[in-house]
């Protein structure tokens, strides 16, 4: 009984292998309907289509490589549940008590050295397989050895918002990362080292890796490689204190052109508009700049996020409010409003200087 | 028959004083009445965490919605988990321990009455400093109440620097203090069961129950310790200045880590092996037939014990630790999934052959028995790190851990309070509300916890106290809402079982399953001193000796 | 109301099991050496990864003569224990009250070194990394020698009113298993700190 459906196990575990790829694709018919529940297609002010955060939709070779190899374990331990699940269904059904037993007990069995052996070795066997198929995924992401021409990109992760610096193209940017698609046959893939100002955060867009944390003291590096273009989505996985549900992260994968023109845009100094100069004074004499920087000025605060380029992103405040001018507004008079226990104070501005700064900050393309 | 039998009449007594019936409870060394208040206590703190969990469900019910504030929020999810883990999962287990093994055992109080007494009122206080919190956690303006770091209290969120206050130091102290009362209960299980057996009860004759609470208390010696100690290391950091999770001064947020799940891996165990316990004694009794493979069993256990002080750091496969050291946890916490499979497979080779009573404790040990099985292989996929490093810090993860304990640990328990009450009280508790009970908190606990693999899958990460509409999680957000508030349902049905039953239900007698332990041969309440004469024992089932002369157990061992 | 009878067949011969109270001590022994174990990780991890402030190397002085009293004590109390399961009540007290003298020079030594590492050296446990981890350490082993100097202490009390006799042995050995505990903690801590530590 037991020992023949062990038997039965070996051989589909060896078949399951052969067919890997049929059942991937059964999978992948089992899983449409996650798929279209999490894409709900919501339109980027740039017009492009965002993607979901769905682990079963890769769009990068880690991710890809995750989720085969989830493909592979869930099938293990799928045939493993159908067969304990069927021998308990029918201990359940077969052996239960009926009314021309009673008063008799069955016979008394205390063990049986050969099941206890089989359904010892077998289990093992299994664990064998399943971990030198995980070693191997283990080894292929994280030991990836990086390209010269990689992009890199050093990712900060403060209480609630994200730091973003490209130390080779001299760009600092907050929250919303652009980085170049990669073609399979010729990948350009970013590296990303991961620091903490603070606590301890968590990167974790699904759709192109899996999470890597962010640990003060403790540097951490990931990589991706993007293959199609598009804003793909994600957020802070590590509880990093109040407003850890609201530190979303929004990756912009860059066709070449759209990159390179990005990159130049970013290098820009921030853009000097003489209209604006009540609402740079306001910025400049409020304490403003103690936490922000906006570069070409005297501005060079580190604690908050870089201003530079505010109004080429379609949040603030971390994905917590659309980048419009009456959220823009309201951050800027109040942030407690829309991001409670956020680290940034309000300034209580009376309402000309409040609206000076905002035309200020609507000039930083 | 042997010579010395005596007959000894259980009388009635004048009624008391409640003052004197209140302060025996309290000054009680009496291992059955320690029991019955760890069990009662627990089942208070059930209610609290319950009401906890409830309120982070009700938030979480769809997005941005506003019926708590983060702050709050955030409280509800770290004292929901400290609650359950540490003040009702633990206490019910020593409570079952306290009041079976002395009796499972053939003795009449466990090794150390008083130290007993001291280790449950520990634990007690150590409940009570947690929740006092809410009071007298106000340390700096707008950083007091109840602690928000997470159960886990990761460096250097629990650091001077970002939990001013005092609020994360209820969570440090109340957990030292009771996990002081952890250890000296370890201690007293130890010295109880290889000092206290009664003759002829040979370590390999002793019931599983004995065996497995043996191997829990040795785990519990160094399972707690290490989070005691980085407990004292968080104390000196936050108040004497230390510097050992202090990243400015180059310390390590890594090491707490380490220090938290070296404990917090064993510790998972050490809730689950008290439910293999209840297990391996009501299986059996149901379906007539002894324990499948009891040599294997224990082996199985101890094998258990040992591999899982191996495998703590699958709960860092994010962090960032190299892939050699990835790779090694994940071949550890896969091997671990062995002996604990042994231990299911033996159980349904108990069943197999044998004629089933799906009396109430059967039928939440079938549901512990379909669910663990779940658990163990939602674990088997986590313990691919690759998987793991989508999978971590995501619902998913919350599912799985909420199927191993609730659907695991806490059907077992309900078994346990189903089979063992009689014992206790001398009444049944009711079969159809049993049932009720039963149909009703399976419907609630699938309904929630299998929805909610699914936001995992779909990037929900855990602790966040609202998610965006635009993420497609409110459907399924909404029905595991509504689970709970099933399951809720249910835990008010079982509390009403057992309060009714204790007054309206039908009288047990000494055995009212014909089963085949020591703790049977007693009156139902057994007498303060258990055992009139200490019993002599000859087999694992001695009452199936008594009952089966023709054809006894000794026989065959 | 209900009558007891507990008689099952095959009796079965003598049945000698283990003293609760030492196995109670070994399970204490175990846990407080899982306590120990972390704090020496700790010690070890930080090893030369302080960002300021005095090393090691230019601090410590190893307590070799102090050492040396704590590690005889453990003779010393494992005589006075021999004396006393055999009756001979006056040589067990005097070789508790040795043991007791020389666990509380010990304990003077380490107050000696404090002393001087605070006052000449300005080593405090919020220094750095090297000071919280060893006088964390250092002082966890000292607390425990203080927890046993207590215990020793009250038996010493009552064996000078004539109270300890030979049936109060199996309580004494008990507490001599602790003592020799504390003793094998230093003979670790004396190699990590001193020995590996610098």
């Amino acid at each position: 009984m037991a020992r023949n459906s062990g038997v039965k196990n070996g051989r589909k575990e060896m078949s399951a292998r052969r067919t890997k790829s049929v059942l991937s694709r059964c999978w992948q018919i089992v899983l449409l309907p996650l798929w279209s529940t999490s894409a709900l297609w919501a339109v980027g002010t740039d017009g492009t289509p965002n993607n979901g955060t769905n682990i079963f939709s890769p769009a990068s070779t880690p991710a890809k490589s995750i989720a085969d190899l989830s493909i592979f374990v869930l099938v293990i331990t799928g045939i493993i549940f159908v067969v304990v699940f069927a021998l308990l269904f029918y201990s359940v059904v077969k052996f239960r008590m009926r009314a021309i037993d009673a008063g008799r007990e069955p016979a008394q069995v205390y063990g049986s050295t050969q099941i206890e052996l089989a359904w010892t070795i077998i289990p093992t066997l299994i664990v064998v397989v399943l971990f030198l198929a995980t070693a191997r995924v283990i080894h292929a992401v994280q030991d990836a050895p990086e390209p010269s021409d990689a992009v890199e990109v050093t990712v900060i992760g403060h209480q609630y918002w994200w730091e973003f610096r490209y130390p080779k193209l001299g760009i600092v940017t907050a929250n919303e990362l652009h980085i170049p698609v990669s073609n399979p046959s010729h990948p350009t893939p970013t590296f990303v080292q991961l620091l903490s100002a603070d606590t301890d955060h968590s990167f974790w867009v699904p759709e192109l890796a899996g999470k890597t944390d962010l640990i003060p003291n403790h540097p951490n590096r990931m990589w991706v490689d993007p293959q199609r273009t598009g804003v793909f989505l994600g957020q802070c996985a590590q509880y990093c204190g109040t407003q850890h549900a609201k530190m979303l992260l929004r990756i912009s994968v860059d066709g070449p052109e759209d990159f390179a023109s990005w990159v130049r845009s970013q290098q820009k100094p921030g853009v000097e508009d003489a209209g604006a100069i009540a609402g740079r004074r306001v910025f400049e004499r409020n304490a403003c700049m103690n936490c922000h920087a906006v570069a070409g000025t005297p501005a060079d605060g580190r604690f908050g996020p870089d201003l530079t380029h505010l109004m080429s992103r379609t949040t603030l405040a971390a994905g917590a409010a659309e980048n419009t001018h009456d959220n823009l507004r309201l951050w800027i008079q109040n942030p407690s409003v829309i991001k409670p226990s956020s680290l940034m104070p309000s300034m209580k501005l009376s309402d000309a200087d409040l609206d000076a700064v905002v035309s200020y900050m609507e000039t930083l393309h | 028959m042997s010579s010395n039998v005596i007959t000894v009449s259980v009388g009635q007594t004048d009624a008391k004083p409640w003052v004197d019936e209140l302060h025996q409870w309290l000054a009680t060394v009496d291992h059955k009445r320690l029991g019955i208040l760890y069990i009662v206590s627990a089942l208070m703190f059930l209610l609290i965490g319950g009401v906890e969990a409830l309120i982070i469900r009700i938030q979480l019910m769809h997005s941005h919605n506003n019926f708590v504030s983060p702050e709050v929020f955030n409280r509800m999810f770290t004292m929901h988990g400290t609650t359950m883990i540490f003040f009702v999962a633990m206490p019910v287990l020593f409570g079952f321990a306290n009041y079976l093994v002395p009796l499972m055992i053939g003795a009449r109080d466990m090794a150390f009455p008083r130290l007993n007494a001291f280790s449950f009122w520990l634990s007690f206080l150590g409940a009570l400093l947690l929740y006092f919190s809410f009071l007298g956690g106000s340390g700096l303006y707008g950083a007091g109440n109840a602690p928000d770091v997470g159960w886990w209290s990761y460096a250097p969120l629990g650091a001077r620097a970002f939990s001013p206050g005092h609020s994360s130091d209820y969570w440090t102290l109340s957990l030292l203090v009771s996990g002081f009362g952890s250890i000296g209960t370890a201690i007293n299980i130890i010295a109880t069961i290889l000092c206290l057996r009664c003759p002829g009860m040979k370590l390999n004759r002793m019931p599983l129950f004995a065996w497995l609470n043996l191997v829990m208390a040795g785990m519990v010696l160094i399972a707690i310790t290490p989070l005691s100690a980085a407990q004292i290391m968080l104390l000196i950091d936050r108040y004497l200045g230390g510097h050992f999770f202090d990243t400015q001064a180059g310390g390590s947020a890594v090491l707490w880590m380490h220090f938290f799940w070296i404990f917090g891996h064993p510790e998972v165990y050490v809730l689950i092996i008290p439910c293999f316990a209840f297990m391996s004694e009501i299986i059996p009794v149901f379906s007539r037939k002894p324990i499948f493979g009891y040599p294997v069993m224990v082996a199985a256990t101890v094998c258990i014990a040992f591999v899982s002080m191996s495998v703590w750091a699958h709960h860092m496969f994010t962090i960032g630790m190299n892939s050699y050291a990835n790779s090694f946890f994940t071949l550890t916490t896969m091997a671990v999934g062995v002996p604990t499979g042994i231990k299911l497979f033996n159980w349904i080779g108990t069943m197999w052959g044998g004629r089933i009573q799906f009396k109430t404790p059967m039928l939440f040990s079938i549901g512990f028995l379909f669910q663990f099985l779940i658990a163990g292989l939602t674990g088997i996929m986590m313990a691919a790190s690759p998987f793991d490093w989508q999978l971590s810090l995501s619902y998913f993860v919350v599912a799985h851990f909420h199927y191993v304990i609730v659907g695991g640990i806490l059907f077992a328990l309900f078994a346990a309070f189903y089979y063992w009450y009689p014992k206790m009280t001398g009444r049944m508790l009711s079969e159809s509300l049993g049932k009720w009970h039963f149909w009703l908190f399976l419907i609630g606990f699938h309904l929630t916890f299998d929805v909610m693999h699914v936001p995992g899958i779909l990037g929900m990460p855990r602790r966040i106290y609202t998610y965006e509409p635009s993420r497609g999680w409110d459907t399924l957000n909404f029905i595991i809402s509504v689970g709970a508030f099933i399951q809720a349902l249910a835990i008010l049905v079982f509390i009403a079982n057992l309060i009714v039953s204790y007054f309206k239900g039908n009288k047990a007698g000494n055995d009212p399953w014909d089963a085949w332990t020591l703790e049977w041969s007693i009156s139902s309440p057994p007498a303060p001193y258990n055992f009139a004469t200490v019993p002599t024992v000859a087999s694992r089932r001695p009452l199936w000796d008594e009952k089966h002369p023709e054809d006894p157990d000794s026989r065959y061992e | 109301m209900s009558a007891e009878t507990t008689s099952f067949p095959n009796t079965v011969p003598a049945w000698d099991l283990p003293s609760r109270g030492k196995i109670a001590m070994a399970g204490l022994i175990v846990a407080e050496s899982a306590i120990f174990t972390i704090f020496v990780v700790a010690y070890l991890f930080y090893l030369g990864k302080s960002i300021t402030g005095p090393t090691p190397r230019e601090v410590l002085e190893t307590p070799i003569f102090y050492t040396i009293c704590l590690l005889s004590s453990s003779l010393t109390i494992h005589l006075a224990a021999k004396f006393l399961a055999r009756g001979i009540a006056f040589a067990f007290l005097a070789f508790w009250l040795l043991t007791i003298a020389l666990g509380g020079l010990f304990f003077y030594g380490t107050a000696q070194e404090w002393h001087r590492l605070i006052y000449e050296h300005g080593l405090t446990i919020s220094t750095n990394l090297f000071g919280t981890t060893y006088y964390s350490l250092v002082g966890l082993h000292g607390f425990h020698v203080t927890a046993g100097l207590i215990m020793l202490t009250i038996v010493a009390v009552f064996g000078l009113g004539g109270r300890v006799g030979v049936e109060q042995s199996g309580h004494i050995e008990v507490l001599s298993m602790y003592w020799h505990f504390v003793d094998a903690v230093w003979v670790v801590v004396f190699t990590v700190v001193y020995v590996l530590g610098r």
